[in-house]
C-alpha cells in the first residue's frame, strides 16, 4: 500500500510538523478531544453502554411478565422499597422500566452509535476529510448528548422515579404523572446535541470531501449519513418544541396538552384547559417517524459497506439506492399520522397517511432488493460482519413487512398497541439495525484500533444472538394476533383471551435472558482484542473506500497526503485488474 | 492537514463552511418556530373563545421598531468591516446591543404588567403561547446579545490576526440576527393585531 505515499511529499512533511504542534495532554487527547475520531469512539463506547443499560431493564421487566409477581432474582432485593419491596416490582417501576427501555434505546443507544459513533468515525474518513468542518461543536455535540445521558439515569433516583408515560410521553398522562420533568429536560439536551452533530455532518459532507469524490462516488454510507442529518436537523426541531410545551404544562401550569374538564382520582384539575392532546401526538410523531428512518438509515449504510466488501462485487444498482433513500427522507416527512389511527382524527386524514405508507415502503424496498441483488454470484467472505450484514437482510424484512398491515387502517385497528408493533419494530431495530451496527463495529474495529476483533467470540457472538432474538421476537407476532395488549403489568394475565399466549411469555423471557449471555463474548472480543487482537495494516479487509488509506488507527488530522480519488465507490473484481478490488484512492 | 474552507469559499458549492452551517441552523429554527406557530393555530382554532386586546400593541409596535432598526444597524456593523472602517463596526455593532437590550427592556416592562394582573401562563393558552412564544424568542434574542459581545470583547482580537474570517464571523451573526428580527415580524401581527 505504499502508492499511497507518492502523491506529494511536500504534503507528507506538512503532516508530520502539524502532528509535532499537536501534542496534547490526556484530558485534551482522550477526554474533551476535537478530533472526530475519538468523539466518535466516545459516541460509540457511550452508546454502547445505553445499550446494554436499555437491555438490561428489559431483562427485568421480562422477569415480571414471565413469572408475575414473584420476587426478582439476583437484584431484586437491591431495588428499594419504592420500587421492588421484597425483590417484587411494584407497578410503578415496571411503568418506569418501560418507558426508559423505549427513551434509552432510540434516543442515548441506537442514533448515538450508528450517527454519533459511526457517522462521525467513519464518515469525514469516507471523504478523505482532516476532520469534521467543527470540530469544537463536534466536541459540544457529544458533552451535551452525555449531560442528557445523566440526567436521563438520574431521572431513576429522586422520589416517585423516572418517566412512566412510555417512550411516547402522551398527555394528559405524562403532564400529570411523576418524573416526567426530568425526561423533559433530559430530551431538550438530547435533541439539542442532535442538531448540533447533524448541521456539522452536512456541512462537513457538502463542503470537505476530496479531489474527485463527487457526488456519484461518494460511498453509500455518507449517503446514508447525508440523509439521516437532514432528517434530524428538520424533524427533531418540532419535538423540542412539543417538550418545551410539556414543560411548560408540568411547571408553569399551562394547558397545552390538557383537554378541559380533567378528572383525576375523583378531583377534577385546576387548570385553565382548552388544550388539546392530540396536539402533542402530532408533534411528537412528526418527529419520532422520520426517527424510524433515523434508526435505519444508517444501518442500510453499513451492512452496504459490509456487503460490497466480502462478496467482492459491485454493489447492484448504487445510483438507485442513492434516489432511493433522497426519496425516503422526503416521504417520511408525510407519513407521521399512521401511529395515530385509533385516535379518530378522521377517515380523511387515515386515507391520506395510509397512502403515503404505502409509497414509503417502496424506497425501503428498492433498497434491500439492491442489497439481495448483490449477493447474486458472489463468492462470499463469511467473516463476522459479513454474518451480522446478512442476517440484516431477512430480518430487516420480516420487520418492514410486518409493518404493512400496520400502515393500513382497517388491519391496524385490531393489531394497535398489541405485542404484533412490537415484533414489528424490534425486528426493524433489533435484528435489524443493531446487528447491523454490531457487523459494523467488527468491520471498523480494525481501523479504530490497528487490531482485528477475534473471529471465534464473533461467531459465537453471532449465533447466539441470531438464534435468541428471533427466539425473542417471533412469539410477539402470535400474542399480538391474539389479541394480547403492550404494557400489562402482569404480562397480559387478568385478561381471559390472554389464557393461551401467556406459555410465550416463558420462552421470551429465557430467550432474552439468554440473548443477554450472549453479548459476553462481544464484551469480552471488544476489550481484549485492542490489546491481544491480530495486529493489521491499514486495508485488512481488502476495501476500495479512503478509510482504508489513512493508517490504522488514523493519526490527527487522518491522512498522510491529501487524498485523491480517481474512481466509484466500490470496484470490486474489474475485469483486467490485477486485484480484486481497485481503491478510489488508486490512479 | 487543516480544515478547508473556513475563510475562503468551495469551488463547486460556492459556500465557506460557515455559512453553510448558519443557513442549515437557521432551517432547524425555522422548523422550531414552524411548530410553535402550528400549535399557537391549533389552539386557536379549536379554542371556544379566543381573547382580543389582552396586550399593550404600541409597546409592541415600538418593540418592532426596535428589532428593525437593529437589524439595520447590524448590516452596517458587516458592511463597515468589508470597507475596513474598524471604529464604525464597533460603534454600529454596540448600537445593536443597545437595540436589543432596549427591547428586553421593554420586554420587561411589558411580562411585568401581566404578571401584576395575574395573568400568568396559567391563565388561558392564549397568555400560555404568548408567554412560551416570546419568551423562547427573548431566549433568541438573548443568544444574539451573548455573541454580539463576544465579538465586541475577546472575539474582536481576530480581526487583527484573520480579519476575513472575523467579517464572516459577523456576517453569521448578522443571519442569525435576521432571523430572529424576522420570527418577531411574524409574531406581532400574529399575538397583538390578530
Amino acid at each position: 500500500m505504499d502508492n499511497v505515499t507518492t502523491h506529494g511529499s511536500v504534503a507528507h512533511g506538512h503532516a508530520h510538523e502539524h502532528a509535532a504542534h499537536h501534542e496534547l495532554g490526556f484530558w485534551r487527547k482522550y477526554v474533551f478531544s476535537v478530533d472526530h475520531k475519538v468523539i466518535g469512539i466516545q459516541y460509540a463506547v457511550t452508546g454502547l453502554l445505553f445499550l446494554l443499560f436499555g437491555f438490561t431493564l428489559m431483562m427485568i421487566m421480562r422477569w415480571q411478565m414471565a413469572y408475575p409477581g414473584r420476587p426478582i432474582p439476583l437484584i431484586g432485593m437491591w431495588l428499594g422499597q419504592d420500587r421492588a419491596p421484597m425483590g417484587v416490582m411494584l407497578p410503578e417501576f415496571y411503568n418506569q422500566l418501560g418507558a426508559m427501555h423505549g427513551t434509552i434505546m432510540v434516543f442515548l443507544g441506537v442514533v448515538p452509535l450508528a450517527v454519533g459513533g459511526f457517522g462521525n468515525f467513519v464518515m469525514p474518513l469516507q471523504i478523505g476529510a482532516p476532520d469534521m468542518a467543527f470540530p469544537k461543536l463536534n466536541m459540544m455535540s457529544y458533552w451535551v448528548y452525555f449531560i442528557g445521558g445523566v440526567t436521563m439515569l438520574a431521572s431513576f433516583f429522586p422520589t416517585g422515579g423516572a418517566a412512566q408515560s412510555g417512550w411516547t410521553s402522551y398527555p394528559p398522562l405524562a403532564v400529570i404523572a411523576p418524573g416526567q420533568t426530568m425526561w423533559l429536560v433530559g430530551m431538550i439536551f438530547l435533541i439539542t446535541s442532535s442538531l448540533l452533530g447533524s448541521v456539522n455532518f452536512i456541512v462537513t459532507i457538502v463542503q470537505l470531501r476530496a479531489k474527485g469524490l463527487t457526488w456519484m462516488r461518494l460511498p453509500f454510507f455518507v449517503w446514508a449519513q447525508l440523509v439521516t442529518a437532514f432528517l434530524l436537523l428538520l424533524a427533531f426541531p418540532p419535538l423540542e418544541a412539543a417538550g418545551v410545551l410539556q414543560l411548560m404544562d408540568r411547571v408553569a401550569g399551562t394547558s397545552f396538552f390538557m383537554p378541559s374538564g380533567l378528572v383525576v382520582s375523583g378531583k377534577p384539575l385546576m387548570i385553565s384547559g382548552n388544550g388539546n392532546p392530540l396536539l402533542w401526538q402530532h408533534l411528537f410523531w412528526f418527529l419520532a417517524h422520520p426517527e424510524v428512518y433515523v434508526l435505519i438509515l444508517p444501518a442500510f449504510g453499513i451492512i452496504s459497506e459490509i456487503i460490497a466488501n466480502n462478496t467482492r462485487k459491485p454493489l447492484w444498482g448504487y445510483k438507485t439506492l442513492v434516489y432511493a433513500v433522497v426519496f425516503l427522507g422526503f416521504m417520511s416527512f408525510i407519513v407521521w399520522a399512521h401511529h395515530m389511527f385509533m385516535t379518530g382524527m378522521g377517515t380523511t386524514m387515515s386515507a391520506f397517511f395510509q397512502t403515503t405508507t404505502m409509497i414509503i415502503s417502496i424506497p425501503s424496498v428498492i433498497v434491500l432488493t439492491a442489497l439481495l441483488l448483490s449477493l447474486w454470484g458472489a463468492s462470499i467472505r463469511f467473516n463476522p460482519p459479513m454474518l451480522f450484514a446478512l442476517a440484516f437482510l431477512p430480518m430487516f424484512a420480516i420487520g418492514g413487512l410486518t409493518g404493512l398491515p400496520l400502515g393500513l387502517a382497517p388491519s391496524d385497528i385490531h393489531l394497535h398497541d398489541t405485542y404484533y408493533v412490537i415484533g414489528h419494530f424490534h425486528y426493524v431495530v433489533a435484528p435489524g439495525t443493531i446487528f447491523a451496527l454490531f457487523g459494523g463495529v467488527y468491520y471498523w474495529f480494525p481501523k479504530a484500533t490497528g487490531k482485528k476483533m477475534n473471529e471465534l467470540l464473533g461467531y459465537v457472538h453471532f449465533w447466539g444472538s441470531f438464534i435468541c432474538i428471533n427466539l425473542v421476537f417471533m412469539p410477539m407476532f402470535i400474542q399480538g394476533l391474539g389479541g394480547m395488549n403492550r404494557r400489562m403489568y402482569d404480562g397480559g394475565a387478568q385478561y381471559a383471551h390472554n389464557a393461551g399466549l401467556l406459555k410465550w411469555n416463558l420462552v421470551i423471557g429465557f430467550a432474552a435472558w439468554s440473548l443477554g449471555l450472549f453479548q459476553i463474548p462481544f464484551i469480552i472480543n471488544f476489550f481484549s482484542s485492542i490489546k491481544w487482537g491480530k495486529a493489521v495494516d491499514k486495508n485488512p479487509w481488502e476495501a476500495t473506500t479512503l478509510e482504508w488509506s489513512a493508517p490504522s488507527p488514523p493519526g490527527h488530522g487522518n491522512f498522510l497526503t491529501e487524498p485523491v480519488v480517481y474512481r466509484g465507490p466500490y470496484e470490486y473484481s474489474v475485469p483486467g485488474a490485477a486485484r480484486d478490488f481497485s481503491p478510489q484512492f488508486e490512479a | 492537514m487543516d480544515i478547508p474552507y473556513i475563510v475562503e469559499t468551495r469551488p463547486d458549492t460556492g459556500l465557506a463552511n460557515g455559512k453553510l452551517g448558519i443557513w442549515l441552523f437557521l432551517a432547524s429554527e425555522v422548523m422550531l418556530f414552524g411548530a410553535l406557530f402550528s400549535t399557537y393555530i391549533i389552539l386557536r382554532v379549536g379554542a371556544p373563545e379566543w381573547p382580543h386586546g389582552e396586550l399593550n400593541v404600541w409597546l409592541g409596535a415600538g418593540n418592532t421598531v426596535i428589532l428593525i432598526s437593529s437589524s439595520v444597524t447590524m448590516v452596517m456593523a458587516w458592511a463597515s468591516l468589508k470597507m475596513k472602517d474598524w471604529g464604525k463596526h464597533r460603534l454600529y455593532l454596540m448600537l445593536t446591543v443597545g437595540l436589543a437590550l432596549f427591547f428586553l427592556v421593554n420586554k420587561y416592562f411589558e411580562y411585568a404588567e401581566h404578571v401584576r394582573m395575574h395573568e400568568l401562563p396559567s391563565h388561558s393558552t392564549f397568555f400560555a403561547i404568548y408567554f412560551t412564544l416570546t419568551g423562547l424568542h427573548g431566549l433568541h434574542i438573548l443568544g444574539g446579545v451573548v455573541v454580539m459581545l463576544y465579538f465586541l470583547g475577546p472575539g474582536a482580537k481576530m480581526w487583527k490576526a484573520n480579519p476575513d474570517q472575523f467579517t464572516n464571523r459577523i456576517e453569521y451573526t448578522g443571519l442569525y440576527w435576521h432571523f430572529v428580527d424576522l420570527v418577531w415580524i411574524f409574531l406581532f401581527p400574529v399575538l397583538y393585531l390578530l
